[in-house]
Parts: C-alpha cells; sequence; structure tokens
C-alpha cells in the first residue's frame, strides 16, 4: 500500500534538500508520495528538475510562510 | 537516575565524558548511575581513513581502546544492545542481559552499504572501512595512470570526503610524477558540485583550474565491472579504468531490526534531540533522521548539546538549550591546504579560501583528535 512520507529538510544547507530527497526515495516503494519540505526556494527548480531526468513523478511545487513543499511520487 | 548511552563512537564517547564532569560529585555519591554499552572495545578516528587511502597514516595510528578514553564512573561494557524495550525502559544486550535506564541515548551510528549498488563493491575502491582503505592504498601504488572516476551513493557520511579525495588525488598523482597520465572525473548527485552552495562555487572553478572534469546530477544506478562503465540513475555512463567510490550509508541494522527508524536512522527531533514520541529517549550522531551532515562534528555539537541538557535535568529538572544544527567541517584541499565550512539550521557556511595553516590545524587535529573524544576540545 502506498503511503505520504514528509521530509523535513528546512534549514539544511548540507547535506541539502534535493539530496535528502535522493536519500528517502531510495528507502520508499515504487508509488509512494514524498513530499519534501525545503527553506531553499532553489529547492522549486532543482527538484522538479532531477525528478523529471530520473523518471518520477512531480505531484505538486508550493509555498507557503517561506516553505516550499515539493511531493513527489516514486515511479520507478 | 540511571543513563544509558548505547553506541561508543565520538558522539556516544563525547557525551559521556562530558556528563562524566558535569555530574562528578552525583557518580561519586551514586545519586547517577552512567554506562556505555558498545559494539567494540576500540575506538577507531574514522576521519584518518582518507589519509590510510593515501598512505599519509598507518592503521595503527586509527585506534584507542574505547576504556582508556573514557572519565572515571563510567561503567563501560563491550556488549551490544539487540533489543530496545522503550516501553520497559530497558534494553537487551547481545550476552542477555538487561540494562535498566531514565535516560537512554542512542548513538549507534552508521555503515556503508556498497552492496545497495550492483557492481559497486567489487569493482570499486573506497576508503569508509579499514581493509577497504588499505586495498585502495595498495591500488593506488600500482595504478601507472588511465581515467579515474569518483562516484557515491546516498546519504553518504562526511559530505566533504568526496571533494577531499578529489584534491588530494591530484597531488597524490603529482607527486608520483604521472598526473599527465591521469584524467580525475568528478561525479556528483545534485546539479553543483557540492551540497553547500559557497562550497560548490568556490570547487567547481579549482576543479578546471587543475584539469579536473566533472558531471553533477550523476547517482549511481550500477556498475559494469567487465565493460568498466559507471551508468547513471539519470541515463547518463561515466567509463572508468579506477573507480573510486563513496558508499551510501545506513543506520545500524538493529535499528531497523527494532523498527526504530526506516533505513536505521530514528526520527529525532531537531533541537531537543528527543526520539520522536519519547520523552526520555534521545539520538544524536549518524543515527538521527536530521536533515544535517552525517560527519563526526555533527556528533560531537549534538554531544554537548544534550551532555549540557541531561546534566540540567538531574540538578534542575529540565533542559537548558536547543541544539542549533552547528556543524564544522575541515575540507582538505590538496596534500598541504585546507579550508572549512561552518554552519548550523540558520547560517550557510562562507567557506574562505584554502591555506596551509588551516591544513596543519586539520592534521594536529587528526591528533588532537583523542583529546576531543575525551570531551576536553
Amino acid at each position: 500500500m502506498s503511503e505520504k512520507k514528509v521530509i523535513d529538510a528546512r534549514g539544511s544547507f548540507c547535506p541539502g534538500p534535493l539530496m535528502e530527497l535522493i536519500g528517502w526515495i531510495k528507502l520508499a516503494n515504487v508509488g509512494d508520495e514524498l513530499e519534501l519540505l525545503s527553506t531553499d526556494k532553489g529547492s522549486a527548480a532543482d527538484v522538479p528538475e532531477w525528478v523529471h531526468k530520473v523518471g518520477h513523478e512531480l505531484v505538486g511545487v508550493r509555498e507557503e510562510a517561506g516553505v516550499w513543499h515539493v511531493t513527489v511520487r516514486k515511479a520507478k | 537516575m540511571k543513563i544509558l548511552i548505547v553506541g561508543g563512537g565520538m558522539a556516544g564517547t563525547i557525551l559521556a565524558n562530558n556528563l562524566a564532569r558535569r555530574l562528578h560529585g552525583e557518580l561519586r555519591s551514586g545519586k547517577v548511575k552512567l554506562t556505555m554499552l558498545s559494539a567494540s572495545e576500540r575506538h577507531m578516528y574514522q576521519p584518518g581513513l582518507l589519509y590510510l587511502a593515501l598512505g599519509r597514516m598507518t592503521p595503527d595510528e586509527l585506534y584507542r581502546d574505547q576504556a582508556s578514553l573514557l572519565e572515571p564512573g563510567i561503567a563501560f561494557f563491550v556488549d551490544p544492545v539487540e533489543e530496545f524495550q522503550l516501553d520497559q525502559n530497558r534494553v537487551k544486550t547481545k550476552s542477555g542481559t538487561v540494562f535498566d535506564f531514565d535516560i537512554l541515548v542512542i548513538a549507534t551510528g552508521s555503515r556503508p552499504v556498497p552492496e545497495l549498488i550492483p557492481g559497486l563493491a567489487e569493482n570499486s575502491e573506497t576508503f569508509y572501512t579499514e581493509e577497504t582503505a588499505v586495498k585502495m592504498f595498495r591500488k593506488l601504488q600500482a595504478f601507472a595512470g588511465g581515467r579515474v572516476v569518483i562516484a557515491m551513493g546516498v546519504p553518504h557520511k562526511c559530505p566533504m570526503a568526496p571533494l577531499e579525495i578529489t584534491f588530494m588525488l591530484h597531488d597524490y598523482f603529482k607527486d608520483r610524477g604521472i598526473r599527465d597520465k591521469v584524467q580525475l572525473h568528478y561525479t556528483y548527485p545534485i546539479g553543483r558540485v557540492h551540497s553547500l552552495e559557497n562550497v560548490a562555487k568556490w570547487a567547481a572553478p579549482e576543479f578546471e583550474r587543475l584539469g579536473i572534469t566533472y558531471e553533477t546530477l550523476f547517482n549511481v544506478k550500477e556498475v559494469d565491472g567487465a565493460a568498466k562503465v559507471v551508468k547513471s540513475e539519470e541515463g547518463s555512463e561515466a567509463p572508468y579504468d579506477l573507480l573510486i567510490s563513496i558508499p551510501a550509508h545506513r543506520g545500524m541494522e538493529v535499528i531497523e531490526k527494532n523498527k526504530l527508524g526506516a533505513g536505521g536512522w530514528i526520527p529525532t527531533h531537531r533541537h531537543q534531540l528527543t526520539m520522536e514520541g519519547r520523552k526520555n529517549v534521545y539520538v544524536i550522531g549518524d543515527t538521527t533522521n536530521l536533515p544535517i551532515s552525517k560527519a563526526g562534528s555533527t556528533a560531537h555539537f549534538e554531544a554537548e548539546a544534550l551532555g549540557e541538557n541531561i546534566a540540567a535535568i538531574v540538578k534542575l529538572g529540565s533542559p537548558v538549550r536547543d541544539y542549533d544544527g552547528k556543524v564544522f567541517c575541515f575540507i582538505e584541499a590538496g596534500k598541504d591546504r585546507a579550508t572549512y565550512a561552518m554552519f548550523d539550521y540558520q547560517n550557510p557556511p562562507d567557506p574562505k579560501a584554502p591555506t596551509k595553516a588551516v591544513h596543519w590545524f586539520k592534521t594536529a587535529y587528526n591528533k588532537l583528535y583523542w583529546v576531543s573524544a575525551r570531551g576536553l576540545l
């Protein structure tokens, strides 16, 4: 059964939000959603770029009170 | 009060010594009992493995007897925990002994897992254990030239290691007089050459100046040892003659077996360092799921904050400070120059140009570590 996991990468400079997502997506099952929380506005661009390149699915990107919520579904 | 520390690495050792000093009187009077359980009777200085792989440290320099590092008053047992019975405030060890606690600190660390990527373990050289670092040293000595690829898994311990080994390999081959016969090719999982933006801004032009090529957005999918090619999740391929890998890491198996956290990473409060959902269980070092570097300095600063808080709980009834996410990492930029990155949850690093002085300090720290582990530095 698919699950949704929240990855709280707020304030993460190293390893940083995208690296956090890459690490956690390896532990997820195909079909799982991962919601990445980031205070780095760069995540709104670099996460979708990586997701597209690897072939996962970008579910959505929204900003709320200075926190970017980037949701990704593991596709393979 | 019974304080139990599980794990005798950097985090657990600094914390134990910090507490032994802060609670000296309470330990003498018997009001507090401080116990450490570890899987090993030896303590390794893990950052030394980088130098070992390049022939600049020897294996014996990496170790001390764990008991020799601990303050008097700490009860130390080489008896790893197998069962965490948190609802009953106790753990059960490999020997079958049960240890009760009022406060538990989990600092079991992490482990490299190259086997998660097909072909990586058998076709690459790495330096995350003594055995593999010595093997890499010998392989480098025998290497006469060709294409060297640096590749890594995620997450990995010591986020500076990929840059450091690359810069140090440049100098290593230069010193051997074969740099012109070696192509150094660096790969990195995200869209720049390091997680830290300011470090990446410094390192990329430095690579170009030294003739080191690089490819970003490169996550290792598999290694074809027969064809000598590394394939990425992103669809690209990197041919190699010698592959240097920084393996992905996981938390310890005992954490996963006890269902304390996926991947062996325990959900942890970023400021209080409590295990999520528990008031008397703390997590420090690599074992946390916090989005900060898995590095010795992280363990060090967490241990200092937690030591102050646990001592305050004993003496005042409540913790007194938050952990602010502080990390300080040296960055070796070659054989004789280095810089550093210091940052926390709020403030990004601002690395300066590498100097010989910082390298000398790092070299000194390779010895001073033993003072640090004793909680004195």
